[in-house]
């Protein structure tokens, strides 16, 4: 079971980087956080305490994005009826994938975060502090966008409609991400607080989202 | 092993398919079914393997272990589900993987005739050869029923001579195989299932 979970992240790691996936999601993360100072202006103050936002924001947009082929591909190319076949459930099948796209495309923006970070000025603390919360939350929002990929997956629509379904579900992530990082750099609040919720909803779609993707899979063949 | 379908009615879209058909297949049985285009026969194959339920009637699978029907069947479907952009190599592997099968890989390229296009990505690959991977992923992992849905669809003469020959090893090997055609299927099959036009 193991080396079946392997197989399907592995699979999905590849086709989404043959795909250019980490690619176009590190591109637009840049586009993102470099046209920000020139909407803002040269206030590095200003800069630096929304620097935390503006990185969370790149980040999520670039995550939904890439996330729509995670399984229309499977779907219209038949790999899915084999997919849900396989002795592997289908839940873990989500998860597998989840964690493929992850390593794919949201692995990439978490690296790419503090190089951008310097473009907005933001301080080693800050920096150190904004990483972390992208590596603790992105899951979570690859997660919870792969719920909607797989309702989009039956319906056969496009990439918009997964970033309209999802982007309600992925606020509190950005809300505590965001509070968490901005703590370290705006203080006085606590970054701890703020930083054990974010890990927490990370650990809840993690079993939440595989259910309802896989739910979302099965009811669509129909 | 025995097969068994009794009693299925399916309903698609508020239209009756197919109601009330029963079949019966046992291991080395080659069951046939037929049937204008629309008459159900992707609809009954998807419906043994599972992936569809019927508005009445049972599947039954004797001897079945517990996980059920569908780990005892390869479903080979009218899509190939191969990735476009991964090898010939890559696509086999990962089935491979996710169905535990410890057959080998290089016998099974062997006997569709594709072991000289290993490196290939499948992507430059014509139909005829895309199917004939399709039907070597049937080789890497050992399961008792082979439900096909036009299995030789783009394949050349030899292509179905191969499919005939792997279809008849797959039988005395103690199989058994349910091919939705609507063509002449390289070997005699044991019994066929009409379906008449909805």
């Amino acid at each position: 079971m193991i080396s079946a979970l392997m197989a399907v992240a592995g699979q999905t790691a590849r086709l989404s980087l043959r795909g250019g996936g980490a690619l176009i999601g590190v591109v637009f993360f840049l586009a993102v956080v470099t046209v920000v100072p020139f909407g803002v202006g040269p206030d590095l103050k200003l800069l630096a305490r929304i620097g935390p936002a503006m990185l969370w924001i790149g980040a999520l947009l670039a995550t939904l994005l890439n996330l729509d082929r995670l399984f229309r591909d499977d779907r219209e190319d038949g790999s899915l009826d084999l997919l849900i076949l396989a002795e592997l459930p289908l839940e873990l099948t989500v998860l597998a994938k989840c964690a493929g796209a992850w390593l794919a495309t949201g692995l990439p923006l978490v690296v790419a975060a503090p190089f951008l970070g310097i473009l907005l000025g933001l301080e080693p603390p800050a920096l150190a502090a904004t990483t972390v919360t992208l590596l603790v939350g992105t899951p979570a929002l690859t997660l919870i966008g792969a719920v909607g990929a797989a309702l989009v997956a039956a319906l056969g629509r496009g990439a918009l409609l997964v970033a309209v379904l999802v982007l309600p579900f992925t606020i509190p992530v950005l809300i505590f991400g965001v509070s968490a990082a901005s703590a370290v750099v705006v203080g006085p609040t606590p970054f701890l607080p703020p930083f054990l919720i974010l890990a927490a909803l990370t650990l809840a779609s993690a079993v939440i989202a595989p259910i309802a993707g896989a739910a979302a899979l099965r009811a669509g063949p129909d | 092993m025995r097969l068994t379908g009794s009693g299925l009615t399916v309903v698609r879209n508020g239209r009756s398919v197919f109601s009330d058909l029963s079949f019966g297949l046992t291991s080395g049985e080659l069951l046939a079914v037929t049937g204008a285009n629309g008459a159900g026969k992707s609809t009954l194959l998807r419906v043994v393997a599972g992936l569809l339920a019927p508005a009445a009637g049972s599947i039954s699978l004797e001897a079945a272990p517990a996980s059920g029907v569908a780990s005892e069947l390869h479903y080979l479907g009218h899509l190939d589900g191969l990735k476009a952009t991964l090898t010939v190599w890559r696509n086999l592997v990962f089935w491979r993987a996710l169905w535990g099968g410890g057959r080998a890989i290089e016998p099974a390229l062997e006997a569709v005739s594709l072991g000289n296009l290993v490196d290939f990505p499948v992507s430059v690959l014509s139909a005829g050869q895309r199917r004939r991977l399709a039907i070597a992923r049937l080789l890497v992992a050992d399961r008792a029923l082979w439900l096909l849905d036009e299995p030789a669809t783009s394949l050349d003469e030899a292509g179905e001579a191969m499919l005939g020959r792997l279809l008849s090893a797959h039988l005395d090997a103690g199989g058994m195989a349910m091919v939705a055609t609507h063509r002449d299927l390289p070997l005699p099959p044991t019994a066929t299932l009409s379906l008449g036009a909805a």
